[in-house]
């Protein structure tokens, strides 16, 4: 009996001890799922180049709590979306929106890639000018004919 | 000479944004909270936890709210500063004490209640106030650091300037250097009081 009950209560205690260990993974999966899409999309402030989901900064650890509260109380991914924006700025997002303060984000590298392709095609059209206009004196003439009479008779 | 005048100036161009590029400070990101209202909590005072103050309290004046903790070692950097500024008595100075265990690392929280935790919070924090010199006029615990979520803290130290009718006018991120106290936060303190 005494032993039953020793095992019963080692039995627990390592339920207990697996219950503690696995908690932040144990809760609801599809919350879980949504929390790291969100935390995707989202900037970790600390570490500026990690993504919230990925990052071990202490305040993305809180925030990532913070989203699942946030699914929990169901709200809408573009309401959580929202919720880190009005607290951290559009800077925590990988895709800003599209608005005055980020056209130049947005564009910046279109237009110079734009800008660059308008030199080079200028560019080559020049020198294409150049080279056509340039015909060959006289001399120059004989001295080709001269070279072409050559490869014909090889 | 017009062959490398355009390379040279595009090269020149391109400098010129790597240099203003790389000045910037890649921590100060523009908080979307200046020009809105400052968030309101309830949080106890570390002088008299039974106390809670809230922004609200701060109604018809001109205020600062800085976010410290005893761990954060850029907060000891700008503390003379703060010091200073509460000499002169220009504006009350509220300090919101951010994670103090928690954000402690070394810490293991899960192993302490609340109620613990709160106290060993107030015998820290408290103790750094009786080491360094208290510049605050009054100093909440934010144990979990969800109130500064609502403030978009993401580094210790941070400065908050809110004006008479609550809302935030400038926010400073990192210590508060004597030159950015007396060129940038002095001056706009003195306008709004106006």
């Amino acid at each position: 009996m005494k032993r039953g009950l020793l095992i019963l209560a080692l039995a627990f205690a390592a339920l207990a001890a697996h219950a503690k260990e696995a908690a932040p993974m144990a809760v609801d999966e599809v919350v879980e799922k949504r929390m790291v899409a969100i935390s995707d999309e989202l900037r970790c402030l600390v570490c500026q180049n990690e993504s919230l989901s990925g990052s071990h900064a202490e305040l993305a650890n809180d925030l990532r709590t913070e989203i699942r509260t946030l699914i929990k109380d169901g709200k809408s991914d573009a309401e959580i979306l929202d919720f880190m924006v009005a607290r951290y700025g559009d800077f925590v997002r990988y895709r800003p929106p599209l608005k005055g303060t980020t056209l130049l984000l947005w564009f910046g590298p279109g237009a110079l890639f734009a800008l660059g392709l308008f030199a080079l095609i200028r560019y080559l059209r020049r020198r294409n000018a150049e080279i056509s206009d340039a015909p060959l004196n006289a001399e120059e003439q004989s001295q080709a004919d001269a070279l072409l009479q050559n490869e014909d008779e090889k | 000479m017009n062959k490398f005048l355009w390379p040279l100036i595009g090269f020149a161009v391109l400098v010129l944004l790597l240099a203003v590029g790389l000045n910037l400070n890649p921590r100060d990101v523009p908080s979307p909270l200046v020009g809105k209202p400052a968030p309101i909590f309830s949080l106890p005072q570390i002088d008299a936890p039974g106390q809670f103050f809230s922004p609200r309290d701060m109604q018809g004046k001109v205020w600062l709210l800085n976010v410290w903790s005893s761990w954060c070692v850029s907060c000891r950097q700008e503390h003379p500063v703060l010091v200073e500024l509460a000499k002169t008595k220009t504006v009350p100075l509220i300090g919101l004490n951010y994670k103090e265990i928690r954000g402690d690392g070394g810490i293991d929280t899960d192993k302490i209640d609340p109620a613990t935790e709160q106290k060993q919070a107030i015998a820290r924090a408290g103790g750094w106030l009786a080491k360094h010199g208290n510049p605050y006029t009054l100093s909440v615990l934010d144990l979990d650091g969800r109130v500064g979520i609502d403030y978009g803290v993401y580094g210790v130290p941070e400065t908050y300037v809110i004006d008479k009718t609550g809302i935030i006018r400038m926010k400073h991120t990192g210590p508060i250097s004597p030159d950015v106290f007396s060129g940038k936060i002095l001056p706009l303190i003195m306008e709004l009081s106006k």
